[in-house]
């Protein structure tokens, strides 16, 4: 057979494309259940971050189970509604009408008794998506702890989020001021925010980013506004 | 099992023939990965298993494949074995595939994996070509870990994250080198495994 004609070149890449594509739709297969168990532990451990829990042996399955107490769901006007915290997407929250959103509330019952509430954020920094979760006390609103990744920010500049120097300022900020609900700001180091909200300190050459912290914080904090004054009523 | 010739094809890339540095191919994934130890060993293994595989893969095929899209074939078996490994690092080793991130998938774009299976595996039986896959994947991560042990004791004191450098060092006023943490120190200290390694081989040097 002629290995330059065209129809063998044809025949040849269909071929190979078939097999190649089997082979790694297998693999993808055989593999998912343990990705998936990986990304959930992963979770965890950004979950557990923000109330500042560990495991140092890397079980992060039943630390988790140990310390939070309750999942729920709850909506906009800050009543639970049907809906598996752990799985909602916050990607795929943001995209929708607000009203429409699915917001989870881990509930962490740490040693000594104190409940934490840890609400997950989701936004945009320079390059890709940064996400969080932010711990609060029961007065559903000093902040106890504060954990934010990222996809892809630049390393030593906007990366700095991910840094416990920086997620350790937002401790013992308070998110409503004078009764209205204010959320925290980033600001450049000597500026103070106009409506007296709590603030932080920006990273130096992460502007971008860390005003993607700030907006994200405004933006995902306000659709659980309504869910922190009944909490805070209660 | 191993001739005269198939010896030299194994050990040639440790050393006189090393693709790093003395070819220098695949120095992108050098700055990238060796900020810490293990992430360079792991980079090292995977390269070299991809580059062993591809080679026998492609060097299997070679009888078959039509000459005017081996490029296209020769990447559609390097882009297959890449996912795979990307696939197995996040089921097994999720933390250092998280490290890695992209750089897995940028196996791909190494220039060693294209210019072996080019330059041997499609002229070389599977045998010959596997010993070349090993021999160069090795040559390539000796340099990864050579750079990489570097980077992290006197970038971060640590090796493998463990403390190595005692905390008496510390107390007495010795600070790690932030700037061994930064891509361009990868580059110097090639730069510097090179300039050893010509001063030793005499052969290498030009005029």
């Amino acid at each position: 057979m002629n290995k330059q004609s065209n129809t063998y070149t044809i025949l040849y890449s269909a071929i190979m494309v078939v097999v190649v594509g089997a082979v790694l739709a297998l693999t993808y297969m055989a593999l998912k259940p343990k990705q998936d168990e990986n990304i959930a532990n992963d979770k965890r451990m950004q979950i557990l971050s923000a109330v500042h829990l560990t495991a140092p042996d890397g079980d992060y399955r039943s630390v988790y189970e140990k310390y939070v107490a309750e999942t729920f769901v709850v909506n906009v006007s800050g009543d639970r509604t049907e809906g598996d915290a752990f799985g909602v997407n916050m990607a795929a929250e943001e995209k929708k009408p607000a009203q429409e959103r699915l917001l989870p509330v881990f509930v962490c019952k740490l040693d000594d008794g104190q409940l934490k509430y840890i609400l997950p954020v989701y936004g945009a920094g320079l390059w890709g998506p940064i996400w969080g979760y932010v711990a609060l006390n029961d007065d559903a609103n000093t902040v106890y702890g504060a954990y934010f990744s990222h996809q892809g920010e630049t390393p030593g500049l906007g990366a700095e989020i991910a840094k416990p120097e920086f997620q350790a300022q937002f401790e013992g900020k308070e998110l409503f001021k004078d009764g209205s609900f204010r959320s925290i700001d980033v600001m450049k180091a000597g500026q103070k925010p106009a409506d007296n909200a709590d603030y932080v300190n920006a990273i130096s050459g992460g502007t971008v980013t860390s005003k993607g912290v700030e907006s994200m914080l405004k933006s995902c904090l306000t659709d659980y506004s309504a869910f922190l004054d009944k909490l805070k009523t209660k | 099992m191993l001739s005269k010739k198939n010896k030299e094809v194994f050990f040639n890339p440790f050393s006189k023939n090393n693709p790093v540095i003395v070819q220098v191919l695949g120095i992108c994934s050098v700055l990238a990965v060796t900020a810490k130890l293990e992430p360079a060993l792991v980079m090292g293994i995977s390269v070299t298993a991809v580059l062993a595989f591809a080679n026998v893969i492609i060097s299997l095929i070679r009888n078959t494949i039509p000459t005017n899209i081996r490029i296209i074939v020769q990447l559609v078996v390097v882009a297959a074995l890449v996912i795979i490994v990307d696939q197995v690092l996040k089921a097994y080793n999720y933390e250092v595939s998280k490290a890695l991130s992209v750089f897995i998938g940028l196996i791909i774009t190494n220039c060693i994996l294209m210019g072996r299976l080019e330059a041997f595996a499609l002229s070389n039986g599977p045998w010959d070509s596997f010993l070349d896959g090993v021999g160069n994947g090795i040559g390539y991560a000796l340099i990864l870990i050579i750079v990489g042990f570097f980077r992290e004791l006197l970038g971060s004191g640590t090796l493998l994250g463990f403390q190595v450098i005692p905390q008496a060092l510390y107390d007495l006023g010795y600070q790690n080198n932030g700037l061994m943490i930064l891509p361009p120190m990868a580059l110097i200290t090639v730069a510097c495994i090179i300039w050893v390694h010509r001063s030793r081989n005499k052969d290498l040097q030009e005029n």
